[in-house]
């Protein structure tokens, strides 16, 4: 990659303060170096104590980490938010027709405008959907759209999760931990909040309750259970939701509800905010192994007699080969041309495409359609020679499992090191609420910063940390 | 609230209480140990049996000393009533429940497990023993205070009072059950004073010093001894005190949920039929009987609960 061509968000290509960054500026050439590092120690035991850990799977001695935090702020301005969100809001709707049509009338492939086979022969897929209309038109209630940016107006969705997205706990932790530790920053910075995320999920649930619903509807977060790596983020949500938290074993059918072992007998759930996948929903449904489910919720479900956040079956929308198509289904459904760009993708099911990859490998990152987590991923241009000829073996043997996208210089913000500032190649995940009353959309979202200097890889669970992540008031 | 939440928050203060309580009585064990001329590796013996411990320890160790016994209670993480392993159990309780609890109660549970972890990563030395012991019972009271202060007082905090009374009340009577000998014989013989040693045990192992000699002055009566342990209301940590706790909390579930299971009837019994009288009908009806009926009684009360307020399936 060449590196002027690289946008910094402080300082743009040209070593300009950009203007969101004026005040923090001001502020941060005041301050001694000395004082931030012990800031930054500050901002770890505080997360320790809160217990913002996550666990590492298959690690059992390093059984909790923390997700590094840095603490200067990624900082988007309020216009370059307003437009961000309109695009946002277009892909999210987008995404909740297409879940709709295909598990409906399929018109969207009767249209011709994606290969049958794309839809019918995904795994993600759940026939078990066909025909069945999830309360209040709504599949995807909470979805979180991955956005990298490559200049001052250019910003890519890198994928979208509508499956379960994770990490917005962080995203709320980390505002807290910079508001004790900064007040006074936040005096200077107009920020818009986004404290009101749980009490907007819990009214984006509350809205989506099955029409049986008496009054006030009952809802609950359903966790695999303490030793899941976003345990911590369960237990928070429910928390601040105040709802309980359930795990498969709390939960049974009683008289076609679902319903929760309570100190005073069972009681029925309206809404279920789930955090198991699809396959460990209903051991009776599928998976048969399950033990983090609950037999015969999908029953209930069919019958209209809970409703379940997001709904089985959304994943489909987080297939990567569909992402390559996510450009015509927009414009399919919302009859707009896409506010949002997609990175450019080659289907490595199509034979020009595979002939393409496997000639400039080391140019690209190749994933897997179902893979997630940074996890079966290959970036080209730092690969080995042996992880390229491994992963070419694996492109020839089943093609359709893969997608190939160009390496984009993903732009950096400054992160706090040793030697002060240094850029670090970021993504970020805004957080999105549908419900039937509308889409809801919380200001900035998760950033997420490759702490090693030149690394594209932002997991969590690959070395990358978090920042706090401001829009301002205009 | 969750049958599973009731349970967690049940053990999470069953652990933290037991934490607090070995810590006293490695503590005592200590000071015992320092204030005898003649070394006596059978008052930890004893001191291991009271944490109920000793059939662990045997099962990996030859022989009883100072500093075994003391890295047992303290660290030993194959024995699950350890300091460590119960502050361990009762912090991984407190995440279980993270949602009852207030953000102050979950951060004084975690905190105070993380410094107990560092202090006892390895083994701590003698010179070392009473701060990290300081510790762990300045980690405890902490999460106490705040659960006082800042919890609603509704099932979940009735839930947490049960099971610190629970176990508070089976650790006074093992105290008693692995002491009655000493306390007996002197019984018997009217008049005549028990060990000097043995009543320091006693009361320091409950932290009951200071209230004993505020109620009866410089007495080494062994029946006094025992009247304040099992009788005295005002004393937190007598069986009376506990078992009534208990029933208090147990009534406020029954008014709170408007239904009366057995777990109250249990309780409301021991206190009325093993509780309410004077220590000489104790004596009449057997010390030794006396402690091992209500350890049962208790034990029984726990199981009961935990089947009433459907903690499992």
């Amino acid at each position: 990659m060449d590196d002027e061509r690289i946008f910094d968000e402080m300082w743009g290509s040209d070593a300009q303060l950009r203007g969101p960054y004026a005040q923090f500026n001001n502020w941060f050439d005041g301050e001694d170096p000395r004082h931030l590092r012990a800031k930054q120690r500050e901002a770890e035991d505080l997360f320790r104590l809160t217990g913002i850990t996550f666990n590492v799977y298959g690690r059992a001695e390093a059984e909790e980490r923390l997700i590094p935090f840095d603490i200067i702020p990624r900082i988007i301005s309020g216009h370059e938010w307003q437009k961000l969100s309109r695009g946002i809001e277009q892909r999210v709707r987008a995404i909740n027709a297409f879940l709709y049509d295909i598990y409906h009338r399929q018109e969207i492939i009767r249209a011709g405008r994606i290969p049958e086979a794309l839809i019918s022969g995904n795994e993600a897929f759940l026939p078990q959907m066909i025909g069945v209309s999830p309360p209040g038109g709504v599949y995807t209630h909470i979805v979180g759209i991955d956005l990298v940016r490559t200049g001052p107006d250019e910003f890519h969705v890198l994928e979208d999760n509508a499956r379960t997205p994770s990490g917005v706990s962080y995203m709320l932790e980390n505002r807290e931990t910079m508001l004790q530790m900064f007040p006074e920053l936040f005096s200077h910075n107009r920020v818009q909040p986004v404290q009101n995320y749980p009490r907007d999920l819990m009214r984006s649930l509350a809205a989506c309750a099955p029409a049986m619903t008496a009054s006030k509807p009952t809802v609950a977060v359903l966790t695999p259970g303490i030793f899941n790596s976003a345990y911590f983020e369960h237990a928070f949500l429910a928390d601040q939701m105040g709802v309980e938290l359930v795990e498969g074993g709390d939960l049974r059918v009683v008289d076609g509800r679902v319903a929760m072992r309570t100190t005073q007998g069972y009681k029925p759930i309206d809404v279920l905010y789930r955090r198991v996948d699809d396959d460990f929903l209903d051991p009776l449904n599928f998976n048969p192994e399950s033990r983090l489910g609950v037999p015969g919720i999908m029953d209930v479900y069919r019958a209209g007699g809970i409703t379940i956040a997001n709904a089985p079956g959304t994943g489909i929308a987080d297939d990567k080969a569909i992402y390559s198509y996510m450009p015509e289904i927009v414009e399919f459904y919302t009859g707009e041309p896409p506010l949002l760009k997609n990175v450019p993708t080659w289907r490595c099911a199509e034979p020009d495409a595979l002939a393409y990859v496997l000639d400039h490998l080391d140019e690209l990152v190749v994933k897997e359609v179902h893979g997630s987590g940074g996890y079966g991923m290959l970036i080209g241009p730092t690969a080995t020679k042996r992880d390229l000829a491994a992963f070419r073996k694996k492109l020839k043997a089943r093609p359709g499992n893969y997608i190939a996208q160009p390496t984009l210089s993903l732009s950096t913000v400054p992160i706090f090191t040793r030697s002060g500032l240094a850029p670090r190649h970021v993504d970020l995940r805004p957080f999105v609420l549908v419900s039937p009353a509308g889409i809801n959309i919380t200001p900035g979202g998760l950033t997420r910063v490759a702490l090693k200097k030149g690394s594209l890889v932002v997991n969590s669970s690959q070395g990358g940390g978090t920042k706090d992540t401001w829009v301002l008031e205009d | 609230m969750l049958g599973k939440t009731a349970n967690g928050l049940f053990w999470m203060y069953r652990y933290l209480e037991r934490a607090e309580n070995t810590a006293r009585l490695i503590e005592t064990g200590q000071r015992i140990a320092l204030t005898r001329l003649t070394e006596s590796d059978n008052e930890w013996r004893s001191i291991l049996q009271t944490a109920g411990v000793c059939d662990g320890y045997d099962a990996v160790h030859d022989s009883i000393t100072k500093d075994s016994a003391i890295d047992w209670m303290l660290r030993a993480k194959e024995n699950s009533s350890s300091v460590l392993s119960s502050m361990s159990a009762a912090r991984q309780n407190a995440r279980f429940v993270r949602t009852a609890l207030t953000h102050e109660v979950w951060e004084a549970m975690n905190g105070g497990y993380m410094r107990t972890r560092d202090l006892l990563s390895r083994k701590v030395s003698e010179r070392d023993l009473a701060t990290a012991l300081g510790t762990v019972r300045q980690s405890t009271a902490l999460v106490r205070g705040s659960t006082h202060g800042t919890m609603m007082r509704n099932d979940i905090f009735n839930f947490s009072r049960i099971g610190t009374y629970l176990e508070r009340a089976d650790n006074t009577a093992r105290i008693l059950d692995v002491k009655y000998y000493v306390l007996l014989p002197s019984v018997m013989a009217v008049g005549s004073a028990v060990d000097n040693v043995q009543w320091e045990t006693i009361l320091r192992s409950v932290s009951a010093r200071g209230g004993f000699r505020m109620v009866y002055g410089s007495s080494t009566d062994p029946r006094d001894i025992a009247q304040f342990l099992i009788l005295d209301k005002r004393m937190p940590r007598s069986l009376a005190f506990g078992v009534s706790a208990i029933r208090t909390n147990l009534n406020h579930l029954v008014a709170n949920y408007g239904h009366r299971p057995p777990s109250f009837g249990m309780a409301d019994h021991i206190e009325r039929s093993y509780l309410s009288y004077d220590i000489d009908a104790i004596l009449d009806y057997g010390l030794h009987e006396f402690i091992q009926k209500v350890l049962t009684l208790i034990e029984e009360l726990g199981q009961q609960i935990e089947i009433d307020y459907r903690f499992y399936e």
